[in-house]
């Protein structure tokens, strides 16, 4: 087994856990308080790529501007979202929330199609992120690198956030008990609202990060969305460490298994899915309800 | 008798399409402590939760100072210096104690400092670590009790706070009440142990099928025995 070959699979799979990672962790915070599967975040995470496309095309705003507008923009939008729509699903069963936020991805992604195509649009790494480390064994481009550092920067920040600080304790509180939690004075609903535009602004980030690695498509959060969700339900819901961890681990199980067993680098996670919802139907680190 | 503090006039409300509260009439006064007696069903809970604006659907008059709270969302009334223990407790299982404790945000000056409600709860600050759930029954109704003491507000709804528990807590409980009572707090109580109501109350509404239809003062509890056993079918 070439160490190259084993090294470059790892590389990728840490770049792919860390937008499953991303992905997941916003999935679950939504979930968790709004109790909506957002069947649209891989649309959230395309539209975050375009916004950061848009700004180079047409405000000339590169890449750095695009890592803090895009989630702005996207956020808004899926403020706009929570108001408008979803804030009337929250008393029904969870099978609205996904009907509506799963066909509102169709829209979207079929809006775009029809304006760009689906072939992918380039967008080009920063000039600060270019290039690339020879570390003997194998070449690490630096933009990889950047992904894999950043996001978990941003995961871990948002780990401390909720289960650290004092805001956290209030998402966590009203994650369980929401009336409560209004009933001790605090605003709930505009809780709802700014964690569902947080949720989808993280996914906006992670489409900015992934534009440079593989061009702004139409379509690149609709297979990304599925893999995400087999990994939340891998992970369980709940758990904000949980989703990190599982989200780089699926990701680099993932790698390996590309060198190992080329064949089943697709299925992997799908079969590791069913594994544990046989074991553990939470997931891994889900709590049992 | 000064002004009320507390003032509900023809409260109605409704679970989804069940109405349960037809018209509930009593005030409170500044300092008191009050129960509302009765059965299961009777609607103790919800003219809390009506009150608290848990269940929102619902008409009539709740007046509290000058505001008038029948229309207001429950984080507004939480804000106005009302806060409510539910039966339940809803300790928080992701929240250790002490996290639990400083949930609800102060909304007035004047509450307890932490160290004031460690000193009422002993138990609470040798276990501030623990997850909130992690707690005895006692415990988790002494944190439940003790994180509202912290918010300043002055009218505390506490639903059932000795269910379930063992009588050397109840008396804890009641000691609690009694020392809040003289600190000034106003106390609206929801009840089934009418003795343990009796040990701690100024007042007493009956409360059956969703209307208040008699009032106890304490004092003449041991004489209106047979009445009560009659509403409380004990």
């Amino acid at each position: 087994m070439p160490t190259q070959a084993l090294f470059g699979q790892l590389l990728i799979g840490l770049i792919n856990g860390a937008f499953y990672a991303m992905l997941s962790l916003g999935l679950s915070v939504i979930f968790g308080l709004l109790n909506i599967i957002n069947f649209s975040h891989g649309a959230q995470y395309m539209m975050g790529a375009f916004v950061a496309y848009f700004c180079l095309q047409w405000a000339g705003l590169g890449y750095w501007w695009a890592l803090l507008v895009a989630p702005l923009v996207v956020g808004t939008i899926g403020i706009v979202l929570e108001r408008t729509m979803l804030k009337r699903l929250y008393h029904l069963d969870h099978l609205y929330g996904l009907l509506l936020t799963f066909g509102l991805a169709l829209v979207i992604q079929g809006i775009f199609r029809n304006e760009f195509g689906s072939s992918g649009l380039p967008y080009g790494a920063p000039a600060l992120l270019t290039g690339g480390y020879n570390l003997g064994f194998m070449f690490l481009p630096t933009y990889r690198a950047w992904v894999v550092l950043f996001s978990l920067a941003v995961c871990l920040a948002t780990w401390y956030v909720i289960e650290r600080t004092k805001l956290g304790s209030y998402l966590r509180a009203a994650t369980e008990n929401p009336t409560l939690v209004q009933a001790f004075g605090i605003n709930v609903p505009r809780m709802i609202t700014l964690t569902y535009g947080f949720g989808v602004g993280l996914a906006a980030l992670a489409g900015v990060l992934a534009a440079p690695i593989y061009q702004v498509n139409p379509l690149m959060g609709a297979d990304l969305i599925i893999v995400v969700f087999a990994v939340v339900v891998i992970g369980g819901l709940g758990s904000i460490m949980g989703s990190i961890v599982t989200g780089f681990g699926l990701g680099v199980v993932e790698g390996f298994t590309k060198v190992f067993y080329p064949e089943a680098s697709n299925t992997v996670i799908f079969v590791i899915m069913a594994l544990v919802l046989l074991v553990r139907p939470a997931g891994l680190f889900g709590r049992a309800s | 008798m000064p002004e009320p503090l507390l003032t509900v006039r023809g409260l109605n409300a409704w679970y989804g399409e069940s109405h349960i509260l037809h018209g509930v009439d009593f005030d409170v006064s500044p300092g008191e402590v009050v129960t509302l007696l009765g059965r299961n069903g009777a609607g103790k809970t919800t003219t809390l939760k009506a009150i608290m604006g848990i269940v929102r659907r619902r008409t009539g008059s709740v007046r509290f100072e000058a505001a008038e709270l029948a229309t207001l969302p429950s984080n507004a009334i939480a804000r106005l210096g009302i806060a409510f223990c539910p039966e339940e407790r809803g300790i928080f299982a992701s929240l250790d104690v002490e996290e639990n404790l400083l949930l609800p945000p102060v909304v007035k000056p004047g509450g307890l400092g932490v160290d004031a409600i460690f000193a009422l709860f002993p138990n609470l600050r040798e276990r501030r670590h623990s997850q909130g759930t992690k707690l005895s029954g006692g415990e988790q109704q002494m944190l439940a009790i003790g994180r509202i003491l912290r918010t300043g507000a002055r009218l505390l709804l506490l639903d059932e706070p000795t269910e379930g528990l063992a009588p050397v807590i109840v008396q804890q409980i009641g000691r609690t009440i009694e020392r809040l009572k003289r600190d000034g707090f106003t106390i609206l109580l929801v009840e089934q142990n009418f003795r343990f109501a009796a040990t701690v109350a100024d007042r007493h509404y009956i409360v059956e099928h969703g209307r208040v239809v008699d009032l106890i003062p304490n004092a003449a509890l041991a004489t209106s025995m047979d009445k009560l056993h009659e509403y409380l079918g004990v």
